[in-house]
């Protein structure tokens, strides 16, 4: 294992998993030494018991993710993580939801989407009530007035002024993580980039990667440089969407107009790559999709042209006060909430929390093209616009610095595996395989678990949103009702990621 | 001031002036599908669709299903399937969305007149996301954008329901989406229209045999328009929608 790799390879064979309390008792500990839990999951096994995993993030250097195995009775309780540790109060509500394992003392323990036995139950969610006489409640969705994903919110109000959001999800679950146990691991690519379809090449990398390590055939540096630039290209596209959505909320006509057009720039430029505006078909295990050097130099130029536009109107935006009045001081989380609610990605680095996979594990590529953790204080609105500018700039300069390096050959002549074979390797047995890819959101987790026969057993996904959700809900506590929309644009989090 | 001036001279004009003529260049659209013949037994290009959209003997690609990913060419030993960056896939009917070597075109969309008198001038649209991926969403979103503009042709999305013609349905239909999917549309004024936009609205695309689709809505009501793609690209949407209700572009 390369240092500070975001992938873990575990074998299975000797496995002597942990009885659940002492799985938890583990988890309590890790916790509270300071490790992050990305992720906690657990299948069915034959015979009834669950398997669980828990992934943590230990900050010792190098950093490096650690996986703990546990086994339980079906219906099994146990005392709950997030009493202690807030953090953990997504993943035990879905470790509940998907395997009936009661965390007992959990404060809020409630359905995160709805799936299994629950489907169709939605208008039977919990709300949590805010009493008072004067107290109203305002409840929006599950659609939108825009063109946006469903998800209901309810606000509990006093006049204009929020004093909580419950948010509701549940409603684009799809049922992904059966799909995905479906078919031949080899191609489910497609599949994997329509989980989060604005995500579609960090989760496609983090796929590659799983099954790529899985099949014993890890790709060159080559490929990592191909994807890597691949994912800031998603990531300039996404930001500039979420920029372009601010814009327009507050009435920043000019912001509206030329971020819109900026965007195009970028995913029509992806589109010449790889045939499609969101990256798909571009990444796909044991392939590289190389660039020819007609195109990066296009590529390049695109970019050259696009970072000039995108500093003019960054300016702009910036000087007008009537978007410090809207954005300044509005929506604010501040840095110690937002580590004990473990906030990930984009938003926790706005509320000052240095946390980011591609300087913390930066493994083989990000090692020798390092890209600089970036972070803001504020933890508000304005906070989250400037970052997002931030972050496409040094991706701008990442990418123009690596196509511009005439040493690097990115033509995949030299690729390991650049021809697709056609009858694709078996995967090992008895193993486990989480990835994380940093996206533009933050850090998307895939495990896949394999059996004796090395078929997949269980694919568990992870999106950066479903533990971030709960930051929104903070953000608006004390804000107006009418700040909310901004708020919101400001998180731009993934439905589809959260409900699967 | 002179930065306001300054960016929006390096804006420029960018509405594209005849979306029907447009290249988007290196899109995967049209599948091409050759007359060469297939190695005896081979079924790879069926083995590797993700949505089940290819039939064999003879090999036909079904729009409605496909997602364009391109996989299947690059899995054909014989060379017999490719792609184009014709954006023209919309239809009126689908199974006129079906591919082959002998029926290498889509049904042209047909002009209804009694459409174009009534929304020929104007038509608004309600969209619904029923477990999208967000990628169908982003680029209906787009129509709206300084590029493609599809609001000058009095095409607009609107708020609610109750002020809309027609609903843009995107994503596979999640169970969970069932109920609010059937008040939207109940809650829309007569005469209405549904337009399925994308492989997943069309089809159920990569989803169609999850436990969490339920696809009963389109049993009861039968889109006027298929805008196929994954996502659907702006232009097929535009193309398609200009053709069906008349409008010169």
């Amino acid at each position: 294992m390369a240092t500070g790799q975001s992938l873990v390879l575990c074998d299975l064979r000797q496995e002597a998993p942990l009885a659940l309390s002492v799985f938890i008792g583990q988890c309590a500990e890790r916790l509270h030494a300071g490790e992050r839990l990305l992720a906690l999951f657990g299948r069915s096994e034959e015979g009834g018991g669950i398997r669980a995993t828990a992934v943590f993030h230990s900050p010792e250097i190098p950093a490096r993710l650690t996986v703990l195995r546990g086994q339980a009775k079906a219906g099994e309780h146990y005392p709950s993580l997030t009493v202690e540790h807030p953090a953990a109060q997504s993943l035990e509500r879905e470790f509940w939801e998907q395997t009936g394992l009661h965390p007992d003392g959990h404060p809020w323990l409630k359905p995160i989407r709805f799936e299994g036995a629950r489907q169709q139950q939605m208008g039977e969610y919990p709300f949590f009530r805010v009493r008072g006489q004067e107290v109203h409640e305002v409840g929006v969705g599950p659609i939108h007035a825009s063109v946006i994903e469903p998800g209901h919110f309810r606000f509990m109000c006093l006049g204009e002024k929020v004093h909580h959001l419950e948010i509701q999800l549940g409603y684009q679950h799809r049922g992904v993580e059966a799909l995905l146990l479906g078919r031949s691991p080899w191609s489910l690519t497609p599949l994997v980039e329509s989980i989060c379809g604005d995500s579609s090449i960090a989760y496609a990398w983090g796929h590659c990667a799983a099954i790529e390590a899985l099949a014993d055939m890890p790709g060159g540096l080559e490929t990592d440089l191909l994807r890597g630039v691949a994912l800031e290209m998603e990531r300039i596209a996404i930001h500039i969407a979420t920029l372009n959505g601010l814009a327009t909320d507050i009435a920043f006509l000019q912001g509206g107009g030329t971020y819109g057009r900026l965007r195009t720039a970028i995913i029509n430029a992806t589109q010449r790559l790889c045939g499609n505006r969101f990256g798909r078909g571009w990444l796909r295990p044991g392939r590289s999709r190389g660039l020819a050097a007609a195109q990066r130099e296009e590529l390049l130029k695109t970019l050259r042209d696009f970072a000039q536009d995108f500093a003019g109107i960054n300016e702009l935006m910036l000087a007008s006060h009537s978007v410090r009045a809207r954005f300044q001081g509005t929506g604010t989380v501040s840095e110690t909430a937002a580590r004990e609610i473990g906030l990930v990605g984009l938003v926790a680095r706005a509320s000052g929390i240095a946390i980011d996979a591609r300087s913390q594990l930066p493994g083989r590529l990000y090692d020798r093209h390092p890209l600089p953790m970036l972070t803001e204080s504020g933890g508000d609105c304005w906070a989250r616009m400037s970052l997002r500018m931030r972050e496409v700039e040094a991706s701008l300069n990442w990418l123009c610095a690596l196509l511009g390096d005439a040493t690097l050959d990115l033509s995949t002549r030299h690729a390991q595996h650049a021809q697709p074979s056609t009858t694709p390797p078996a995967l090992r047995p008895h193993s486990l395989c989480v990835s994380l890819v940093e996206g533009t959101r933050g850090p998307v987790i895939q495990a896949l678990e394999t059996s004796a026969e090395g078929q997949l057993l269980h694919y568990k996904v992870q999106d950066p949103s479903m533990p971030n959700w709960f930051g929104l809900a903070l953000a608006v506590r004390e804000n107006e009702i009418s700040d909310f929309p901004i708020c919101n644009k400001s998180f731009d989090l993934s439905y589809c990621g959260n409900d699967l | 001031m002179f930065k306001s001036i300054s960016v929006r001279r390096s804006q420029g004009s960018q509405y594209i002036p005849d979306p029907r003529q447009a290249q988007p260049a290196g899109f995967r659209g049209k599948p091409l599908i050759g007359e060469a013949a297939c190695a005896a037994g081979c079924g790879r290009c069926q083995e590797v669709c993700p949505s089940r959209a290819i039939t064999l003997s003879p090999v036909q690609i079904d729009l409605g299903r496909c997602v364009l990913c391109g996989d299947c060419e690059l899995a054909c030993p014989s060379g017999k399937i490719g792609f184009d960056n014709d954006f023209k896939l919309a239809a009126t009917e689908r199974e006129g969305l079906l591919i082959s070597a002998a029926r290498p075109h889509i049904d042209p969309v047909k002009v209804s007149a009694e459409l174009h008198k009534r929304f020929g001038r104007s038509l608004k649209l309600r969209s619904v996301s029923a477990g999208g991926c967000n990628a169908c969403e982003m680029e209906i979103n787009a129509l709206g954008n300084v590029n493609f503009d599809i609001g000058r042709y009095g095409i607009d999305i609107v708020a609610s329901p109750r002020h809309a013609d027609g609903l843009v349905l995107s994503g596979p239909i999640s169970r969970n989406m069932t109920a609010a999917l059937q008040i939207c549309w109940d809650a829309m004024p007569a005469p209405k229209l549904v337009i399925a936009v994308g492989a997943c609205a069309i089809s159920g695309g990569v989803f169609a045999d999850s436990e969490g689709v339920d696809r009963r809505f389109l049993e009861t009501v039968k889109p006027t328009l298929y805008v196929p793609g994954c996502p659907a690209h702006p232009l097929s949407f535009i193309s398609g929608i200009l053709d069906l209700l008349g409008i010169s572009s």
